[in-house]
């Protein structure tokens, strides 16, 4: 971790127009709770479709994609990263700093807003809230590495985020039981059922495959971000 | 300190960007000078870390730049990009780099270099309402803050007022007199001229020249030129300029004269006499190759004859 990295990064994803995305998608998720409860649906089935559809199926994703590109995509499509790799500071430093300011924000815009919804709607019923927000909050952290990665290797990250979150884990994932085994969301849904003692709600992946894969995933993908970033090109207007 | 480029080359795909160079850079101040696309921009991110050579060695005082975070203690950037984050104000940026380099005092060495290039007055605010030239001594204060004791510019008086430019070459000029390895690069030959003792010039990716400024500006004037001359009789001008070796060929056209000028010196100096002893006035007198580009060209092909 560095400090000053990390400052800098809050700042620069903060100040930017998405940090409006990263508030909006929980107010989404806290106002459709409030809806829920106005007409009365306050019950755990209609709350755990809330989780599993909303909160961990589109708005943990997208918030993944903002946060982990966002840290440090936009930095190095101005250049602006040249001011940070341009230090006697190690490039696996940079990349573990970026991607724990990245997680931290999934934790505040993730997974608190998972639990007050849910809380909103049947408070700890069943260990429903807190289930799914230890599920928001991990599958956050390894959403947070892995495409922090992405927008290290490549220049079309979101484009290929939003494929990977869409197209992988909701369509294949939805036909093909065996593609759930590599999708951050299940890991993510077998954590919740960690807590959770929901009838209405079963995980599709154990946590004997979930466990690993979410540390290989998230330490790998930190790892490989900071190798990438040490032989980082940067190229001239010429 | 010394930079050695060592038979450095650089491609892009098919597209040769930097050839085959061998250069070292010490102490003092060195120019790089190439018309816009010479590949200075790729040498300098090569001496810089931020590229790698597809082959060839680049190395600081014998240990390799590429992938090594510890040559930063050493180096000063000043990149061409506007890298900067618009958000910081000028304080908060160089402050920022200060406490990156893990400095004693990160406050002081900051005041100290943005006394240095002169911003202590608009360091409270934000970057992004800055000029260019005042972005870009924001970026030199970053870069000096660590007191490096080398500094690399890319492209460094792009955008500045002349009261800026000249302040910053007085910046270089002392820091490279106090024994600072210093490379600037830069696309016209009076910048260069003004603060660089030793010259490298670069065209299409090659090393074309090197010297210091007096041997760069004699292989630049010791060429063929070639002037469009304009007269009250062309004919008769041609027949008096043809006698003298100096003037290569003169042909007449439509347009008047053109002269390709063998020896410059001796030429500028007879051109007025022949025409008075001829009785011809002359109109205009202009050069034809004089642009940068030409010139270039010109020292290219004379260093691979």
């Amino acid at each position: 971790m560095n400090s000053v990295v990390a400052g800098i990064t809050y700042r620069a994803v903060l100040g930017r127009r998405r940090v409006l995305l990263l508030i909006l998608l929980p107010v989404v998720l806290i106002g459709l709770a409030l809806l829920l409860r106005a007409i009365g649906s306050t019950d755990e089935k209609a709350t755990v479709t809330l989780m599993q559809t909303y909160a961990i199926g589109t708005m943990l994703p997208l918030l993944g994609l903002i946060a982990g590109t966002g840290t440090i995509a936009p930095e190095i499509d101005d250049g602006t990263i040249i001011h940070l790799l341009s230090k006697p500071i190690s490039r696996p430093v940079i990349a573990t700093t970026k991607f724990m300011v990245a997680a931290s924000m999934l934790a505040v815009f993730a997974a608190v807003p998972t639990f007050v919804a849910a809380w909103l709607l049947i408070r700890d019923e069943a260990g429903i809230a807190s289930g799914f927000a230890l599920g928001a909050l991990i599958g956050g952290i390894a959403y947070a590495a892995v495409f922090l990665l992405l927008g290290v290797v490549t220049r079309h990250a979101v484009t290929i985020g939003i494929i990977y979150a869409v197209v992988w884990e909701n369509l294949v994932g939805g036909y093909v039981p065996g593609a759930r085994n590599f999708s951050i969301q299940q890991w993510a849904q077998t954590f919740a059922d960690q807590i959770s003692t929901s009838g209405f709600f079963k995980a599709s992946v154990g946590m004997g495959f979930a466990v690993p894969a979410v540390l290989i995933v998230t330490i790998g993908s930190v790892v490989w971000a900071g190798q990438r970033l040490r032989s980082l090109s940067l190229t001239g207007d010429e | 300190m010394n930079i050695e480029l060592g038979q450095v080359s650089r491609w892009y795909g098919n597209v040769v960007a930097v050839n085959d160079v061998t250069m070292t850079v010490g102490p003092g101040v060195t120019g790089l000078l190439g018309p816009n696309g010479a590949g200075k921009s790729t040498l300098l991110h090569m001496m810089a870390g931020f590229l790698a050579p597809s082959t060839g060695t680049a190395t600081l005082d014998g240990k390799q730049i590429w992938r090594n975070h510890q040559i930063y203690r050493s180096i000063g950037l000043v990149p061409e990009r506007e890298a900067v984050y618009g958000f910081l104000t000028g304080w908060q940026f160089v402050l920022s780099s200060a406490r990156l380099h893990r400095l004693a005092s990160p406050e002081d060495a900051a005041a100290k270099a943005l006394a240095m290039v002169e911003m202590e007055d608009s360091k409270e605010r934000r970057i992004e309402t800055y000029s260019k030239g005042m972005r870009q001594r924001v970026k030199v204060a970053a870069a000096l803050v660590h007191d490096p004791q080398v500094l690399l510019l890319d492209e460094p008086f792009n955008g500045m007022d002349p009261r800026q430019r000249l302040h910053l070459m007085d910046l270089v000029r002392e820091l490279g007199a106090a024994g600072r390895t210093i490379l600037f690069s830069s696309h016209i030959l009076e910048e260069v001229e003004r603060v660089a003792q030793q010259i490298e010039v670069l065209v299409a990716g090659r090393h074309a020249a090197s010297g210091d400024f007096r041997e760069i500006r004699r292989r630049m004037t010791d060429r063929p030129h070639l002037f469009h001359v304009r007269s009250s009789d062309d004919r008769r001008l041609a027949a008096a300029l043809i006698a003298d070796a100096s003037s290569g060929a003169v042909s007449l056209g439509v347009a008047g004269l053109e002269v390709q000028a063998v020896d410059f010196r001796r030429f500028t100096w007879l051109l007025p006499r022949v025409a008075r002893d001829a009785g011809v006035t002359v109109w205009q007198v202009a050069p034809a190759d004089e642009d940068l580009e030409s010139v270039f060209s010109y020292l290219i092909s004379g260093s691979t004859r």
